[in-house]
């Protein structure tokens, strides 16, 4: 499956857009994954990560742009059983068995998997002769997981794969991911975790309000926070004049401090000294990756396009 | 690929479903014992009436077991396995083929307990009778298995539960189910443009009856499957395009 180096991309959105009735989900989404990346999709609440995988797994019809899955409509690489997903939302059919859901989804694929191995992969076997509508949240989670795999999928698109698992679960889920990325899937998935993130993707994508805010790897995001975050104890600040001082990116307001977000940190302290003699208690900290992507979706200066 | 587990799973779903099989074989079962029970050497038309009743009473269990694939699939675009689903290689076409299928089982299993019921309340038919009934039942069905899977992708599941009652419970009664309603000529040509009247009449083979010599039998029933097959297809494309 790594001979794809010149086949096409595993994935290919260009100028994705989607509304819900008035809302704009996604608003020009661009977005290359080639065969065998791992990419994670970050962004906060409503960002529009679940409605860029609905299109891609063919749930949603774009209401403008292009989408294609290994060169073909993501509806045909569905049908060919070359796509898996384990959807946000969704509650497991009644009436079965966790083992015999697992294998009446099998048998729908042209090449499944070892039902049992999957159910051993995914840390199901304990609960594998339980009912579905008796599992705990965590375990139906392992259960959704062991769906998306067992088909045997190239591409693997998961949201919030590890929303409802404990430290061991995420632990034992991200163990057999590296495993499942290290035949040469294709793996894409959405988090808020930003560790997560970080750890086990090659490529972070960042989303906020429907657009990517950037994309690249997690060093590259860290870095194009400028790095350096001013904070200082200012009452009455005035954000707009904060946010039009040298080196300043981004000026935010938390009860009597203010924090800066900067592009060049020193000229910013030289200019916060002068222009505001009154701020005090002043910190200089360098950016976490989460002050990274807190900065990347606030708003204001991040509608940029990505690199 | 097979689509045989597949189906398998289906109908191991419909089997472990305890309160479905009771309302749509306990149902029509218990009333059939307790009434015709209790008329057993009664003559209804100069037809004995446990062989009278247990025709309606096929007729009205089946069109229930056939109409419940609907609450199915209502139920599982609910849950949001319909969109699970839907990120399979499984097709439109096998679904609905699986859900028509399992209709249709539990159909033949509401009629095969209601003619052992029957026997034992004395209803004895010949092989041809028995089998030209069963036949004629499962053609009509068809377009309460169509109706069932339009209601299925219109109405959510705390509705579809009184709808399905509803409709199954007018259908039978005006279809002569419960037993014939009025001999009014005027009453009886109405009647005979709704495909569950023909339902009940296939029941009628048995009575002696020829089974369904008027075409318009025929033409009801393929009316009404039409009709109601546009409809599904419409309520099954707003349904998917709103399952986003
Ligand atoms: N089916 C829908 N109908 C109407 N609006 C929707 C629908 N799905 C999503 N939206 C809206 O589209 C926007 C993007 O939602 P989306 O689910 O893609 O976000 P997300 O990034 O996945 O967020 P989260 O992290 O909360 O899962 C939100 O404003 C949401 O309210
Ligand atoms: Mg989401």
């Amino acid at each position: 499956m790594a001979s794809t180096m010149h086949g096409p991309p595993g994935i290919l959105v260009s100028g994705l857009h989607k509304s819900y009735g008035p809302v704009e989900a996604v608003r020009g989404v661009d977005l290359r994954i080639d065969p065998g990346e791992t990419v994670a999709l970050l962004g906060p609440n409503g960002a529009g990560k679940s409605t860029t995988i609905d299109v891609v797994l063919g749930l949603a019809q774009p209401d403008a742009g292009q989408v294609s899955v290994f060169g073909t409509t993501p509806a045909d690489a569905v049908s060919a059983g070359r796509t898996g997903g384990m959807l946000q939302t969704g509650s497991l059919i009644e009436g079965l068995s966790v083992r015999e859901l697992v294998t009446m989804v099998a048998s729908l694929y042209p090449h499944p998997l070892d039902v049992g191995q999957v159910l051993e992969t995914t840390g199901a076997e304990s609960f594998a002769a339980q009912r579905t509508t008796k599992l705990s949240g965590g375990q139906a989670q392992r259960a959704r997981f062991a769906l998306a795999l067992v088909g045997d999928p190239d591409l693997l698109v998961l949201d919030e794969p590890t929303a409802a698992l404990d430290v061991e679960g995420r632990h034992d889920f991200w163990g057999s991911m590296r495993d499942i990325a290290r035949n040469g899937k294709t793996v894409v998935f959405a988090t808020h975790y930003l560790e997560e993130a970080d750890a086990y993707a090659d490529r972070i994508v960042v989303m906020a309000r429907g657009r990517v805010v950037a994309d690249g790897p997690a060093t590259q995001i860290k870095a194009r926070a400028g790095g350096r975050t001013i904070r200082a104890t200012l009452p009455y600040a005035d954000l707009g004049a904060l946010r039009a001082l040298p080196g300043v990116t981004g000026a935010d307001l938390r009860g009597e401090a203010v924090v800066l977000a900067c592009s060049d940190s020193d000229s910013a302290l030289w200019a916060l000294h002068s222009a505001f003699p009154d701020a005090h208690d002043i910190e200089v900290r360098g950016a976490g990756l989460e002050d990274a992507f807190l900065e990347l979706v606030s708003g204001d200066q991040s509608e940029v396009a990505a690199p | 690929m097979s689509h045989a587990t597949y189906l398998r799973y289906e109908l191991v779903r419909t089997f472990r479903n305890r309160r479905f099989l009771f309302f749509s074989l306990g149902f029509p079962l218990l009333m059939f014992l307790l009434i015709a029970g209790a008329n057993q050497s009664k003559r209804l038309d100069g037809i004995p009436f446990p062989l009278y009743y247990m025709t309606g009473m096929v007729s009205w269990g089946a069109m229930i077991a056939i109409i419940s694939s609907g609450t199915r699939i209502s139920a599982e675009r609910q849950i949001g396995w319909a969109r699970q689903l839907r990120i399979t290689p499984l097709s439109t076409r096998t679904y609905f083929r699986s859900k028509v299928v399992g209709g249709y089982v539990m159909a033949l299993l509401t009629i095969a307990v209601l003619y052992v019921a029957g026997s034992m309340l004395s209803v004895h038919l010949d092989a041809r009778q028995w089998a030209l009934m069963t036949l004629l039942l499962l053609i009509g069905l068809v377009p309460f298995a169509v109706l069932g899977i339009m209601l299925g992708h219109l109405l959510k599941p705390d509705s579809l539960g009184p709808a399905v009652g509803g409709v199954t419970s007018l259908f039978a009664l005006l279809g002569g189910a419960w037993g014939p309603l009025s001999t009014s000529t005027t009453f009886v040509d109405i009647v005979k443009c709704i495909p569950s009247y023909w339902l009940v009449q296939s029941g009628k083979v048995a009575l002696g009856g020829p089974g369904w010599p008027p075409l318009q039998a025929w033409v009801v029933l393929a009316v009404w499957t039409a009709a109601l097959a546009w409809l599904a297809v419409a309520a099954f494309r707003r349904d998917t395009a709103r399952l986003t």
